[in-house]
């Protein structure tokens, strides 16, 4: 790695990924994979199952050897010098490793022990920790008692516990409804508000279009990195209209066999309950020749529209491979 | 309530322990009329999961009716599951059995003839894209390939209903929307009813009617458009240089009727934009909290679900604060 960017006098990258690349045997599971994050910022980590996320964690983390290039972490070396990153880092997995038959004040005052948290310290860190995570007056709950949402914001806190300035969470929302993630955000923006710098991975979409910036890998290869706004304007292949006509579930088939048939360039036609959402090479276009073609299989359009693609239309766009790599 | 695909009316589930009794369904009402896709969602442990097994006739009801095509979820249980597919939310096919052996497995379980077994599973797998995996073994499959293996596992028989129950939990976005897609093509091109259990409010968009459950009790059935527009007023996104102190100043502000968080934004529901925004930013200015300009945007599904809940917890909260009637309004502003 060059060493020269960590020159004197400029600050030092919280979390710098260079060439990194992972090889099992014939299969590459990280290719060539470059980026940095800025101090106290929150960035996602995305892509499809398989993809490359967890062993790109896993590297920067020291527990996996990479094959070829590397990560340093707020400068220290993650393949050499790994004691150094896990003195400064936290880790949260979605399995969110609790234990059960211990309180919530056992739990955190154990992990801070595992971090080397002298008694004193610990006195006053685990009422801190408590009150971050919404868990004052339930030191004394036993964790197996506790719902999804507190463990998960308990399992936060046990990450945190050592004052650590790059956390990475690994899916940490899986299974958790809507009102406990936005309360999960929440905290994850008042640590990076104490720059804290946050390296996040999720399933849920609306999830990433939170973070700052995002990073979209997929097949081992970064694709795309940017805001989720930027995001949306550049990546997008293709437009998004929104059609809505009396009856849907004709209006569904006459478009699948057009496409099917090789009459119209859809790259994604789907039921959205009353609607339908087509993916097309230009809105401006495409709207009258939809509007005829349903019109022809007497299917009464009510409105064509062009919106606004989600990262999640994005996203797929972005990492779409032949569904029979998978 | 014979002509609907699946009907409950005033449906009660009470679970009995030695200290209490939890009533995990209180009442909940709803008829899904057949060819819709109806979402049923709610936060963890809102009762969506013990619903959907009542009316499955899994579960014994305490109370109340439930009916699935017209057949009564406790006595005509075999009717319904010769006529129902079912995925449950820890579904596990047999990891030891290929992919073709579990289309067999669970087609025989349903009694399905040779001769139909012969025509229905091509086209099954071929339909879930998995036609090119027939002998791969069940516990290699991929998350994604593994719920499209149990949807097309759940259609072996021809049902008339799906009931599926968190069907993509733990899957990724790519995987997600395949199975979205397929259960859009059952729906345009089959008229199947589908019933769908989801934390997802991203999801709960391509339903066609969505019942919204909370501890137990519905609280909202409607469709995803009009479930937004029940929300009043008017969402503006901000985002503040420090966030708490922004957060306690818009809330209680004149004209300002929810708060909500996003990440590092503001939520707010305001009665008039222009005036209200105004209103916001000098606040915020005279506080020396910088900002950017509040901006409007379109109320989802998920921050209407944020709403009705809220609004659910603080008139339950005003039920036990003060004795009042039970047929509370739990009305604001």
């Amino acid at each position: 790695m060059n060493s020269e960017q960590f020159a004197a006098g400029s600050p030092i990258l919280p979390i710098v990924v260079q060439e990194l690349t992972k090889r099992f045997g014939e299969f590459t599971a990280v290719d060539h994979v470059s980026f940095q994050v800025k101090p106290g910022e929150v960035f996602g980590w995305l892509g499809p199952n398989g993809a490359g996320k967890t062993t790109t964690i896993r590297m920067l983390l020291g527990l996996v050897k990479p094959t070829s290039g590397g990560a340093r972490i707020l400068g220290f070396n993650s393949g050499t010098e790994t004691k150094e990153v896990h003195a400064r880092v936290g880790y949260m997995s979605q399995q969110f490793t609790l234990y059960n038959d211990l309180t919530a004040g056992q739990n955190i005052r154990f992990y801070g022990g595992v971090h080397g948290m002298s008694s004193a310290e610990l006195r006053q860190r685990v009422p801190e920790i408590l009150q971050m995570a919404g868990l004052e007056g339930r030191e004394r709950a036993l964790t197996s008692r506790l719902s999804g949402g507190w463990k998960q914001r308990l399992a936060l806190g046990c990450a945190i516990v050592h004052h650590p300035k790059v956390v990475f969470l690994d899916e940490p929302t899986a299974g958790v409804d809507p009102i406990s993630r936005r309360q999960f955000w929440e905290l994850i923006y008042q640590m990076a508000k104490e720059g804290v710098t946050v390296l996040v991975t999720t399933h849920y979409m609306d999830e990433a279009e939170l973070c700052q910036r995002v990073g979209f890998i997929s097949q081992g290869r970064l694709v795309a990195i940017d805001s989720p706004s930027r995001l949306k304007q550049t990546q997008m292949r293709g437009q998004v209209l929104e059609i809505r006509t009396a009856d849907p579930d004709r209006a569904m088939r006459t478009l699948k066999s057009a496409q099917q048939r090789g009459l119209v360039d859809l790259d994604d036609v789907a039921l959205y309950g009353a609607q339908i959402h087509v993916v097309v090479p230009e809105a401006q276009k495409y709207r009258g020749l939809l509007e005829a073609l349903l019109e022809s299989e007497k299917v009464k359009v009510l409105a064509i529209e062009w919106i606004a693609p989600t990262l999640e239309d994005v996203f797929i766009s972005s990492v779409k491979i032949p569904p029979a790599a998978r | 309530m014979n002509e609907f695909a699946i009907a409950t009316r005033d449906l009660v589930k009470e679970f009995k322990t030695n200290r209490e009794v939890i009533t995990a369904v209180d009442h909940v009402s709803f008829q899904i009329e057949a060819g819709n896709t109806y979402g049923l969602i709610g936060p963890d442990g809102a009762g969506k999961s013990t619903t959907t097994r009542v009316i499955l006739g899994l579960l014994s009801r305490t109370d109340g009716e439930s009916r699935v095509l017209g057949f009564d979820s406790m006595r005509d249980m075999y009717q319904i599951r010769e006529r129902v597919g079912y995925i449950a939310q820890q579904f596990s096919l047999p990891p030891n059995l290929t992919v073709m052996e579990n289309m067999r497995f669970f087609a025989d379980v349903h009694m399905v003839s040779p001769e139909n077994q012969k025509q229905r599973i091509p086209e099954l797998l071929s339909f879930a894209g998995l036609s090119d995996f027939t002998s791969r073994l069940a516990g290699k499959l991929s998350g994604g390939m593994k719920k499209k293996l149990a949807l097309a596992c759940s259609l072996v028989h021809e049902p008339q209903v799906v009931m599926l129950d968190e069907p993509t939990l733990g899957v990724d976005p790519v995987s997600r929307r395949e199975f979205w897609s397929l259960l859009g093509n059952l729906r345009a091109e089959k008229g199947l009813t589908i019933f769908v259990c989801t934390p997802y409010m991203d999801e709960a968009e391509r339903c066609t009617r969505v019942g919204l459950i909370y501890k137990g009790r519905m609280i909202v059935d409607d469709t995803p458009a009009s479930i937004k527009t029940k929300i009043p007023g008017h969402l503006l996104e901000f985002s503040p240089s420090v966030f708490a102190p922004a957060i306690q100043l818009c809330t209680g502000m004149d004209g300002v009727l929810e708060v909500q968080t996003y990440g590092d934004k503001v939520h707010v529901f305001v009665d008039d934009v222009p005036s209200r925004r105004a209103q916001i930013e000098s606040s915020l200015d005279a506080q020396g909290i910088s900002h950017d300009t509040p901006r409007e945007i379109e109320v989802r599904m998920e921050e209407a679900f944020i709403s009705l809940i809220r609004r659910e917890q603080e008139s339950s909260l005003e039920e036990t604060v003060l004795p009042q009637p039970p047929q509370s309004s739990g009305a604001r502003r």
